[in-house]
């Protein structure tokens, strides 16, 4: 006859959040911020195909950091979710509030009921319709599903600590510009040793400016510019 | 809503495969089955004439504004001319209803794709696609209920502007300069055809779209012609390298304007002759 082993709950749920914790340690960090034409994310990525921030709906956007096979699939049910709202529904229906929540129950149920955890941790931002920026929005996923909403500007990823200390510090007070920011995010996640070249970001901005649609990705050209200038 | 994922049936970027397997969407065909009923809805509005040409960088789609059920018009204003995305554009001939449908979901088939895979579709495949829609409303269309869309846009692979003719059953036709569809199509392709030269500027091909609609509405009595005195002017959209621009009302009067002294000029200028 077999015994089960017995472990203790709490010991379970700290093996699956180091494991989880470990498995989004090994990717590299991003930021997001508000500036004051709306919501910029900045990602070191070395790879200019596979994205880390990407559009889900008119006026959201979508970031993860992690396992990328495990972003890019809650990335796609994501996007699945927010058209089959807006086409059962009406655009103005769809907003990041009830993706997030949607995200948080997704993300909770695997941390609690399968064997391993997502090494994940998801962004979903969204600009408001105010030109002043009151109604822009900043969720934080974790991997185990607790939501965070986030005021100004946030860091995904591992060495959040350090990176969050950095970027605090760097960051003008609102309303700053976007070059601003993004200059500020990238000598974050930099740190102090190493410069970040345009070629080993990734970033996109949700601009109130643009039509509809409001995401656009930032160009390696357009970063490199802001960089030097 | 919880989140959809669907592991081996997954329908990849298809939205109106993403619709079928999921239940919050309307029942896709749902009205095929309605249609068929041996007894087809009779009256139901019907939208008619739209033309597209071709010109030196891009195309230009124009519809009339009138919608009939029978003999009554049943809307002044409605609009067939839609973008479907930002290098391309769809216009509808057809049962109101079932149009403006496949409108939305050809509209939202391309951007969940593009999104999804983070490359928009080629302009053939969005042609396909269509062609794909149209076919799985041939039951219907049987019925009567028949939509008959023009799908014209800029290729931004080989630089210039196309047009795509369908018929009921989804076949697909490219066309090399300028096509019509609905029921003045044939007044307004023939006013085209006699207009129609290669590499036109785009003023020049606005107006020729312009004229054909009004010729089409003479003849036509479900086309509705320039309204001038509710302010309503066909929908013409420009398609070029810069992505789709519907004109305003401002330049469609000016040129409507332009146009209806032309005809009128050349009226007194008959009368003239005859004298």
């Amino acid at each position: 006859m077999t015994m089960p082993f017995y472990a203790p709950p709490e010991q379970m749920m700290k093996d699956k959040a180091d494991y989880a914790q470990k498995g989004i340690a090994r990717g590299r960090s991003l930021v997001a911020f508000r500036y004051d034409g709306g919501i910029a994310i900045v990602a070191e990525n070395t790879s200019s195909t596979l994205r880390k921030v990407s559009e889900i709906y008119d006026r959201i956007a979508f970031a993860g950091v992690g396992r990328y096979n495990e972003f890019d699939q809650l990335r796609i049910a994501g996007v699945r979710h927010a058209d089959l709202k807006g086409f059962a529904f009406s655009r103005e229906d769809v907003d990041a509030r009830s993706l997030a929540n949607a995200y948080a129950q997704s993300l909770g149920q695997v941390f609690t009921h399968e064997f391993k955890p997502m090494e994940v941790e998801i962004l979903v931002a969204e600009i408001g319709l105010d030109a002043d920026g009151r109604g822009d929005q900043l969720f934080h996923i974790l991997y185990d599903g607790t939501v965070v909403d986030e005021d100004d500007w946030v860091v995904l990823g591992g060495e959040t600590e350090e990176i969050s200390e950095r970027f605090a510090e760097a960051l003008p007070d609102a309303p700053r510009s976007l070059a601003d920011g993004v200059r500020a995010a990238v000598a974050a996640l930099a740190g102090p040793d190493r410069t970040l070249t345009a070629e080993s970001l990734e970033a996109a901005v949700l601009d109130r400016g643009n039509d509809r649609r409001a995401f656009r990705r930032l160009g390696d050209d357009e970063v490199a510019t802001i960089l030097t200038g | 809503m919880s989140l959809p994922r669907f592991g081996p049936h997954d329908p990849g970027p298809d939205f109106a495969a993403l619709l079928r397997l999921t239940s919050t969407g309307p029942e896709v065909g749902a009205l095929g089955a309605a249609a068929q009923h041996p007894h087809a809805p009779p009256e139901i509005p019907h939208g008619t004439t739209c033309v597209a040409v071709r010109y030196d960088s891009g195309v230009v789609l124009a519809g009339d504004r009138r919608a009939t059920a029978g003999h009554l018009i049943s809307n002044h204003r409605i609009e067939k001319v839609f973008p479907a995305d930002r290098h391309s554009g769809v216009a509808i001939a057809g049962a109101a209803g079932p149009s403006t449908e496949m409108v939305r979901l050809f509209q939202l088939q391309l951007e969940h794709y593009e999104k999804v895979e983070g490359t928009p579709i080629s302009l053939e495949g969005k042609a396909n696609q269509l062609g794909q829609m149209v076919r799985a409303n041939l039951p219907s269309a049987m019925q009567g209920l028949v939509v008959v869309p023009i799908f014209a846009g800029f290729d931004t692979a080989a630089s210039r502007g196309r047009i795509f003719e369908y018929d009921v059953t989804g076949g697909r036709y490219e066309e090399r300069d300028h096509a019509a569809t609905g029921s003045g199509s044939l007044h307004a392709d023939t006013v085209v055809k006699l207009g129609f030269r290669p590499s036109m500027a785009r003023a020049a091909a606005v107006d020729l779209v312009l004229d054909a609609l009004y010729v089409a509405s003479d003849a036509d009595s479900a086309t509705g012609g320039p309204d001038p005195v509710r302010d309503v002017f066909p929908v013409v959209a420009v398609i070029d390298a810069d992505g789709y621009v519907r004109l305003d009302d401002a330049e469609l009067r000016r040129r409507t304007e332009r146009l209806l002294r032309r005809h009128r000029s050349r009226r007194e200028g008959d009368k003239g002759d005859a004298s």
